[in-house]
């Protein structure tokens, strides 16, 4: 046990407690949490030496400022926000020594939205329910399920981290203001018409700043639905349904307009008619979207969504080789 | 009634049971998550049962998902109509205090957002369900159990769904926008179901009035809660008991010092004979009860 705690100087826009996330409880209303963008956290972990999972800080668009008590090793990943140290830079991507009385903060923003700072030995914040993830409308994990605040001791565990450490440059995202999200269609995308679905498919949607870690919201066009008697209990909108399931990353379009990709803070069920999910690996790329960015929903069958979570897997196995050395 | 099956990328399964809200396809859901949630298959992460359809998050790296989707659609046949099935249920009671100071508060602070501006929520909603006055809706809206349908939205909350035939059920649409805030333990209503707001925040659903009785505790400090954070489990059937302002006042200052318990009741649930004779059936159900 090191002994190193990190105190919050100042808390940044929205900074979190997140992990790996929360399994198993979704079906009382209590959505996985964790870091929106999993590979980047898993990176974090690996640089400084923890389990893929642990947990780190998730920062938002504007960084903390921190300051150590007492020596560790550090990374930041993700989001292209610089750290300092003491007002020197750092680099992203790469493992570097702190020591006690150390005051660590960011940079302006650069590219992206989310960056992950890890610790070695990963935050000690209290578990709920087997996560550390903050789930903000519970008021579970992290620091009494808020955001992180000015005054916040935050407690590190026990680990041994290595300096220097590096993810290869072929093996970090690459963070655009124009990305394409891969789906697969269904759910209830038979209340689309023909011209409603091409819509959704042929369209450039700009997120909106209504993007946070429940959902992100697009704007750009308006798809035309399926005329039907509303069934019993579905209410009037041809876009009701009888409150279903939500699965994470299910694209919900509210009214035939402003698609909502709903993501790891998802309310778990409602009313509203689900065209089409993000594959579980695309997740990470909407996760690093700020608002403004355009984004192209490309359909995939299963049979390719299995291959690319078979190459996800493989990328971050060779991360890992990577930066293990 | 025949299931319609469908991706949810490479880690969901979605099955809707019926299009339309019945208490059969709702059993159907409740009797199928069951068998899925004994049999623990392995990568299995998440078993969610709702109004009239389920969901599963599972690894495909584990579960092959075509064999898996076969299995889903073998347990649909082996649960069938649901007739014969039965279930193992709670009946909770749970106080309200209709027409309470909070929600008309706050119902009052979002007026623009109303069909009826002029009314309150609970006016609205008996007027166009064809009540006379808002004691005959209390009395509609209290006089029969509800089926929770499903827990979720947000942490802990449940949907509910009147055990009453559809000529009966109370109907209402949700806001024309939805509010930024409703107190927690809101008792709400949209669609054909009602439901109680486990947390403060937005909603959508018209609001009738308040419950003293806590049903999500993060912190596990109130004796309900000692083993779990949520109260409200699929197919716990509840019982609204109206109560009046001293006694509200009375069971929140119990539920505040850490003393109030939720009145429960172990049962055994079975369809067939409900649907035959759903007063006489809910009768039986609610003996003992208070």
């Amino acid at each position: 046990m090191t002994g190193t705690t990190i105190e919050v100087r100042k808390p940044g826009l929205s900074t979190t407690v997140q992990d790996g996330g929360r399994a198993g409880y979704y079906h009382l209303g209590i959505p996985p949490s964790g870091a929106l963008d999993q590979y980047s956290l898993a990176c974090a972990n690996a640089l400084t030496g923890n389990e893929p999972g642990a947990a780190a800080l998730e920062i938002v668009y504007m960084g903390p400022e921190l300051r150590f008590t007492g020596p560790a090793v550090v990374a930041v990943t993700g989001a292209e926000i610089a750290p300092r140290v003491n007002g020197e830079a750092r680099p992203l991507w790469e493992s570097f020594a702190v020591g006690e009385g150390d005051v660590l903060d960011f940079d302006f923003l650069k590219a992206g939205a989310r960056a992950y700072l890890a610790v070695s030995g990963g935050l000690d914040t209290r578990v709920d329910l087997g996560s550390r993830s903050t789930y903000l409308i519970g008021s579970l994990g992290g620091v009494d399920g808020r955001p992180v605040a000015e005054g916040d001791v935050l407690p590190v565990g026990d680990g041994s981290g290595r300096a220097g450490l590096v993810v290869p440059e072929d093996l970090r995202p690459s963070l655009s203001k124009d990305v394409e999200v891969r789906v697969v269609m269904g759910l209830y995308d038979h209340r689309l018409t023909d011209r409603g679905r091409a819509t959704f498919l042929d369209t450039v949607w700009t997120l909106t700043p209504v993007a946070d870690r429940m959902g992100f919201r697009y704007s750009g066009g308006q798809l035309e639905t399926v005329e039907r008697e509303p069934p019993f209990g579905a209410g009037q909108d041809p876009s009701n349904i009888v409150d279903s399931p939500y699965p994470i990353g299910s694209i919900q379009v509210p009214g035939g307009v402003e698609p909502i990709i709903l993501h790891r803070d998802a309310v778990s069920g409602g009313g509203y008619m689900m065209v089409a999910t993000v594959l579980s690996g695309d997740l990470d790329v909407v996760a690093q979207s700020a608002p403004r960015t355009r984004t192209k929903f490309v359909e995939v069958d299963l049979e390719t969504a299995l291959a690319l979570r078979a190459e996800r897997k493989d990328r971050i196995a060779r991360m890992h080789a990577a930066v293990s050395g | 009634m025949s299931a319609r099956y469908s991706w949810g990328g490479d880690e969901f399964i979605f099955v809707e049971l019926a299009e339309e809200m019945s208490l059969q396809a709702n059993f159907k859901a409740v009797a199928i998550t069951n068998l899925l949630r004994a049999e623990r298959p392995d990568g299995v992460l998440e078993i969610c049962s709702a109004n009239a359809s389920y969901q599963v998050r599972y690894d495909p790296d584990v579960q092959e998902p075509y064999a898996f989707l076969a299995h889903l659609k073998e347990l649909e046949e082996r649960v069938g109509d649901a007739l014969g099935v039965t279930l193992d249920c709670r009946v909770v009671e749970i106080p309200v205090l209709y027409r309470d100071p909070w929600t008309t508060e706050t119902l009052m602070r979002f007026r623009d957002r109303h069909q009826d501006p002029e009314a309150t929520d609970i006016e609205y909603a008996a007027r166009i369900n064809g009540y006379a006055s808002v004691e005959e809706f209390v009395a509609a809206h209290s006089g029969s159990p509800w089926f929770t349908s499903m827990v979720g939205f947000v942490a802990g909350l449940p949907f509910k769904y009147q055990m009453v035939p559809r000529e009966r059920q109370i109907v209402v649409p949700k806001y024309l926008r939805p509010r930024t805030d409703t107190p927690k333990q809101t008792v709400g209503y949209g669609g054909c179901f009602s439901c109680i707001y486990s947390v403060r925040g937005a909603g959508g659903y018209q609001m009738f009035g308040i419950t003293p009785a806590p049903i999500y505790d993060p912190r596990q400090t109130k004796p309900d809660f000692a083993e779990h954070k949520v109260f409200m489990r699929p197919g716990d059937m509840v019982k609204f008991r109206p109560i009046e302002r001293d006694e509200y006042d009375e069971l929140e200052a119990k539920a505040e010092a850490g003393d109030y318990r939720i009145t429960t009741k172990d049962v055994e649930f079975d369809l067939q004979p409900f649907l035959d004779d759903p007063d006489g059936y809910n009768k039986r159900l609610l003996e003992g009860l208070a």
